[in-house]
């Protein structure tokens, strides 16, 4: 009889406040309701913990394996990476880099990843963009993206939609090469007009950091006017051209090459960079997750143990009803 | 990058070169006592002190001499810029030392490409078989030489 009244009292305390179990079924749809507190239940289901760490521990394997792919990944990447070092170098000693050329058709290339989960990388190089994108627009000016990647894509279509001039994706479904690039370099030349290229990636420097860095490639007119000026590309004038029918033909073939070389260096950086910061956002992610499931755990153990007592003190208070 | 050294006041002895591929630097501020890089206007002979250039090259035998050894390349494409203070940097696209070429494959490959020439019939088709002919023929020239 005092058991049935129990049981009808505890049935209402369950209809009129939701136990703090019930509230987070409500966030995992996955469980449904009847299972976590069966009618007339005194104790607190634990389901829904055993659940949740069971999802914490699955997140974490995942973290975990996708560290260790971005791991062994890198090793390959960095070390081609560090060798395309070379390519631009040259072109650099020859050229110089004039970051602060003021001109009319301003095209910035942006390399970012194509796959997310990979730290900031890409909104730094977005970040970048955009402030290079207010720097070179203006009264009589204009600044166009040519974006590679698709997270670039997504972070820049939103507020700038009607200055991209061009984007390509999946550049990194095979590794990089340069074959690839040099079409790729090719494909951009021949579609956007420009008077100076700005190409804007993340430079490896080791696992956990990495520095958005901008190159800039010259127009061949644009180089030529320079250098007769005197201006910021080097004093090209005192150089024997030699070779091809004019000055300007060699000048357009050389900066063409330039682009093809700095973009392949550039798409590596990216790469390595992006591979470097995966495995460290996916390493604190696996961490977390272990923390988290540590608490878990703590809590699933402590409201067992309760639920354990509570059943041992019922049973003895029984008992003793009983005999008393 | 490490910056470059001035044009010093008298010429130096030796010429300073990089070598670069995209995927390798093949040759790292190394000084030798000449290179010959194959211009588009012939092979050119760079020396110490040679007179600030750019120039394109095309395929051919790049060989770089240090004292008694010569190395010799075969590179497709690229640009060499020798600079006023005796350093010259190559570009190539691709480059192998030259005694890495299977001579049976160059002969296989210049055969097929001037039958390619022969049958060409739109001009894209005649410029690739050309490429072909002259990458192939100059392999050979490399291996004859």
């Amino acid at each position: 009889m005092a058991m049935a009244v129990l049981r009808r009292e505890g049935r209402r305390v369950l209809l009129s406040s939701p136990s703090p179990a019930a509230a987070m079924a409500a966030r995992s749809p996955a469980v449904s309701q009847p299972e976590i507190a069966p009618l007339g239940a005194r104790s607190i289901s634990t389901q829904v913990v055993r659940n949740r760490m069971k999802s914490v521990k699955n997140i974490q394997k995942i973290t975990k394996a996708m560290k260790m792919v971005a791991a062994s990944k890198l090793r390959a990447v960095q070390i081609r990476t560090e060798n395309s070092r070379g390519l631009w170098q040259p072109f650099t000693a020859l050229l110089g880099d004039a970051p602060n050329v003021d001109v009319k058709k301003n095209v910035i290339v942006a390399i970012t990843s194509d796959k997310g989960l990979c730290g900031g990388i890409n909104s730094t190089s977005v970040k970048v963009s955009k402030a290079l994108h207010k720097l070179t627009s203006g009264p009589e000016k204009e600044s166009k993206y040519v974006i590679l990647g698709e997270k670039g894509k997504v972070q820049l279509i939103r507020d700038s939609k009607q200055s991209i001039e061009m984007t390509v994706s999946e550049l990194q479904k095979n590794p990089i090469n340069y074959t690839q690039i040099a079409v790729l370099a090719d494909d951009i030349l021949k579609n956007v007009k420009f008077d100076a290229l700005r190409v804007v990636f993340n430079k490896f420097e080791s696992v956990i950091s990495f520095k958005p860095t901008m190159t800039t490639i010259l127009s061949p007119e644009v180089m030529e006017k320079e250098s007769e000026s005197g201006g910021k590309v080097g004093d090209l004038d005192s150089y024997e051209i030699e070779g091809g029918e004019t000055k300007s033909e060699i000048l357009q073939n050389l900066t063409e090459f330039q682009f093809s070389c700095v973009l392949y260096n550039g798409a590596l950086e990216n790469a390595c960079s992006e591979l470097g910061a995966r495995m460290s956002a996916m390493d604190s992610s696996s961490r977390n997750a272990g923390d988290m499931l540590d608490r878990l755990t703590l809590t699933y153990n402590r409201t067992r143990q309760a639920s354990i007592t509570t059943e041992l003190i019922e049973i003895i208070s029984g008992a003793s009803a009983l005999e008393g | 990058m490490k910056p470059r050294p001035p044009t010093p006041a008298s010429i130096p002895t030796k010429l300073t070169v990089n070598f670069v591929l995209p995927y390798k630097s093949e040759i790292d501020n190394k000084e030798v006592d000449m290179v010959i890089v194959p211009a588009t206007t012939g092979q050119m002979g760079v020396l110490p002190g040679h007179v600030a250039t750019i120039t394109e090259l095309k395929p051919g035998v790049l060989s770089v001499h240090e004292g008694n050894d010569v190395t010799k390349y075969f590179v497709s494409s690229g640009f060499a810029f020798v600079h006023a203070n005796s350093v010259a940097d190559i570009v190539a696209v691709e480059a192998v030392p030259v005694d890495q070429i299977d001579p049976s494959l160059v002969q296989k490959g210049l055969a097929e490409f001037t039958a390619k020439l022969g049958s060409a019939s739109t001009d894209l088709e005649k410029a690739e078989a050309q490429i072909g002919v002259d990458v192939h023929s100059a392999l050979n020239a490399a291996l004859a030489g």
